[in-house]
């Protein structure tokens, strides 16, 4: 478990990036930090791997305050993945998968015959193991990028925007690749974007910011979606123009869901 | 043409190839010079250059320092050192060294510079030690540039090692200022001949050693792009220090 | 101080033979570079071998170079001719790299737009490519009117008289001052010809002046602080 106690940060040029921020990330689950830019939830993010220290509050992992861990020794037992996959360019694919169990003073042996697994484990051929990140495509580079951020076998994967570079197809088939992978290792995963489409789709918890480090509402996607928490919620999410109203209409006996457009969105069970 | 026949018969003389001032001395000299003066000057400024561009601070006084240091003369440093401390070797390499710091340290801090600030943030991230992402990240990707700052520092050395002669009693320099005292053009230009050959073999040892350096993965970024137009918004020249103050 | 007040004119004098020497030096390496540059630029195969032959002529010492260039020209050795040569050579070496890169710096877009609009080749090189390219030749320019100045006095000690002989002759004769004075002299005069060059170029390119300030490379720490 996460938990943010009364999180404040300001920049040393007095921008505020979060302010007085309380929540508790659940273990296991998936929550995910939204809003545009300028609302933070990077800042919040780095926060929990000391990437960032907060100027008021308290970052607790399982009731340990972080600032009492070594920065170095915390981030290593944690994964990180961030947007442009942050590979090493000098590095092979396998080297980069097995760099924190290197770090770690893992065999070289050992570390490599795990970053294989990884590879499936991601859904990546292990014949790329020996290529450079340059020669991978940007989907197969953000695999690679989990593939690392999973490597030490953390309890928590962060991940900053990690699909905002590729292009919709690819991010189409990451969410879904994602969302199977957490089914299997049910990590604690903190995940970044600012496209409230895939925070409903990823998010057991999800937590909308607004601009200057304030949390709007913290919540799962359907109770966002029944209860906006105030208008700026029900604005980001789009429930006040309609766009997520949908309704049911008749076609030849069966019962299909329509969208705002007169879209058809699907049918209805039963 | 019958100057170069003068510079030839120079050359092919047996008398200049042995004893005291001998061609193979004054190579010796010349490459025991510039390669003292190659390692002081490294040990202070690549080391300097290497902090600027991993912390980002500094990087004003370092410019200035690496630009203005190369408007100074070099014949001028040579001359004033030479009066102020005598005949013997410290004075020419003193002054070496205080010229062959302005491109090391702007190679330096430019290669470290260029790695892509994501890069080092991810290998933070992971949880390298400061000392790790220098050493395993900024290093090697910043190599290509550091040692074209050690390329142009080794051409500026040499060229004024020759230039040193005339304060001191060293290197290949003494011939061309021997010939120029005595007019024996064939003097002076066997001299020059030699000094050019040294240089351009030196020069193309770091060519070749520029390109090992180049870590495979980037070699590998440079054909992508190649292929697929400029994704960066800043390109990295192989050897952007070439300019300024030679000789 | 004595040996500076009775010899003013004589640096006067010197600043002036060597505004004489490297100036020429300077103008003809831009004017001979920038062709160069763009024949890099414009035809790939060309680049490669064209600024391998930069870098071999920047490698030779200057010293070397001025004491052979006469076998070839034929030249006296004081000729002050032959000196200029030798600095021309040494700035086309030093410009030839970045008028290729200035030429490069001209976004695609902008060259194609204006090839769409009905601009000929000529046309398009006088009235797009050149004055976009500007702001880099000048950079390139700046560095040439820096080392051109400090190259020149070397030519003192072949017997061409210039700020350097001031070197030579205090080194000779042990005046300190006439060293000193030679150095601030020599880079008085590069500071100046660079500060004209500076505003030449605001005066022929007035659409640079603003952009100067904020494109500045941002430091490391500022961009850990933007991505945090």
């Amino acid at each position: 478990m996460i938990e943010f106690r009364g999180v404040t940060k300001q920049f040393p040029d007095g921008t505020i990036a979060v302010h007085d921020v309380d929540i508790v990330i659940p273990p296991r689950k998936t929550t995910v930090l939204v809003g545009s830019s300028g609302s933070g939830k990077t800042t919040l993010l780095r926060m929990i791997n000391r990437m960032v220290d907060p100027t008021g509050g308290q970052v607790l992992i399982d009731g340990t305050d972080v600032a009492t861990v070594d920065p170095v020794k915390l981030r290593r037992g944690i994964g990180y993945v961030m947007q442009n996959s942050g590979l090493l360019p000098h590095r092979k694919v396998i080297d980069n998968v097995a760099t924190v169990p290197l770090l770690r003073g893992e065999s070289r042996r050992a570390a490599h015959a795990h970053a294989l697994e990884l590879l499936d484990t991601v859904g990546l051929d292990r014949s790329l193991a020996d290529r450079y990140p340059a020669q991978l495509s940007g989907g197969q580079q953000q695999r690679v990028g989990v593939a690392r951020g999973l490597a030490v076998d953390p309890n928590i994967l962060l991940m900053d925007e990690p699909f905002g570079a590729v292009d919709p197809i690819v991010r189409a088939e990451l969410q879904q690749e994602l969302l199977r992978l957490q089914g299997e290792l049910g990590k604690t995963v903190v995940f970044v974007t600012h496209d409230i489409d895939e925070a409903f789709l990823l998010g057991d918890q999800v937590v909308i910011m607004q601009q200057g480090g304030l949390i709007s509402q913290a919540a799962s996607p359907a109770e966002i979606l029944a209860h906006p928490a105030d208008s700026f919620v029900a604005d980001f999410v789009g429930a006040d123009r309609g766009k997520r109203a949908l309704h049911v209409t008749e076609v030849d006996g069966r019962r299909v869901v329509v969208d705002a457009d007169g879209r058809a969105a699907g049918v209805l069970a039963s | 043409m019958n100057l170069f026949l003068d510079a030839f018969a120079w050359l092919a003389d047996p008398a200049n190839w042995t004893g005291p001032g001998s061609i193979p001395q004054r190579i010796a000299e010349h490459l025991w010079v510039s390669a003292l003066v190659l390692v002081i000057a490294s040990a202070i400024a690549l080391p300097l250059g290497a902090l600027v561009g991993h912390t980002g601070r500094g990087r004003e006084p370092a410019v200035m320092v690496s630009g203005g240091l190369r408007a100074l003369p070099t014949l001028g440093v040579l001359t004033l050192f030479g009066i102020w401390i005598g005949i013997g070797l410290a004075a020419p390499v003193i002054a070496l060294v205080i010229l062959a710091i302005p491109p090391l340290l702007a190679g330096a801090y430019a290669g470290f510079e260029s790695v892509d600030r994501r890069t080092i943030d991810a290998a933070r991230a992971m949880g390298m030690r400061e000392l790790q992402v220098v050493g395993k990240v900024e290093l090697p990707l910043g190599m290509p540039i550091v040692v074209g700052g050690i390329r142009s520092a080794t051409l500026q050395i040499i060229a004024t090692a020759t230039l040193a002669a005339y304060i001191a009693d060293e290197g290949l320099g003494r011939f061309i200022f021997a010939g120029l005292k005595t007019r024996d053009y064939g003097e002076m230009l066997g001299g020059s001949i030699l000094v050019i050959l040294l240089a351009l073999v030196i020069d193309g040892c770091f060519a070749l050693t520029q390109r090992v350096v180049v870590p495979a993965g980037v070699r590998a970024t440079r054909t992508a792009e190649l292929r697929s137009g400029p994704t960066r918004s800043r390109t990295i020249v192989g050897r952007p220090n070439t300019e300024g103050n030679q000789e | 101080m004595n040996w500076l007040w009775s010899n003013l004119d004589l640096v006067g004098e010197l600043m002036l033979v060597h505004l004489a020497l490297s100036v020429p030096a300077i103008i003809l390496s831009f004017v001979v570079s920038v062709p160069i540059g763009w024949l890099a630029h414009r035809y790939r195969w060309s680049r490669g071998v064209l600024l391998s032959i930069c870098g071999l002529l920047y490698a030779i010492p200057s010293l070397a170079l001025f004491i052979a260039l006469p076998a070839f020209t034929g030249l006296s050795l004081r000729s002050p001719v032959n000196l200029v040569i030798a600095l021309t050579l040494y700035g086309v070496a030093v410009i030839v790299r970045t008028s290729a890169d200035a030429f490069d710096s001209v976004e695609r877009d902008i060259r194609q737009s204006a090839t769409a609009v009905g601009y000929s080749a000529a046309g398009r090189f006088w009235g797009v490519e050149l004055p976009l390219a500007g702001p880099v030749l000048l950079s390139g320019l700046r560095v040439v009117i820096v080392s051109t100045v400090s190259l020149a006095t070397v030519g003192a000690v072949i017997g061409v008289p210039s700020l350097g002989s001031l070197f030579t002759d205090g080194f000779q004769r042990g005046i300190q001052i006439e060293i000193i004075t030679g150095i601030v002299a020599t880079i008085v005069l590069a500071l100046g010809l660079d500060a004209l060059s500076v505003l030449l170029g605001r005066l022929l390119m007035p659409w640079t002046r603003r952009a100067s300030s904020n494109g500045r490379v941002l430091t490391a720490r500022r961009v850990r602080e933007e991505t945090a």
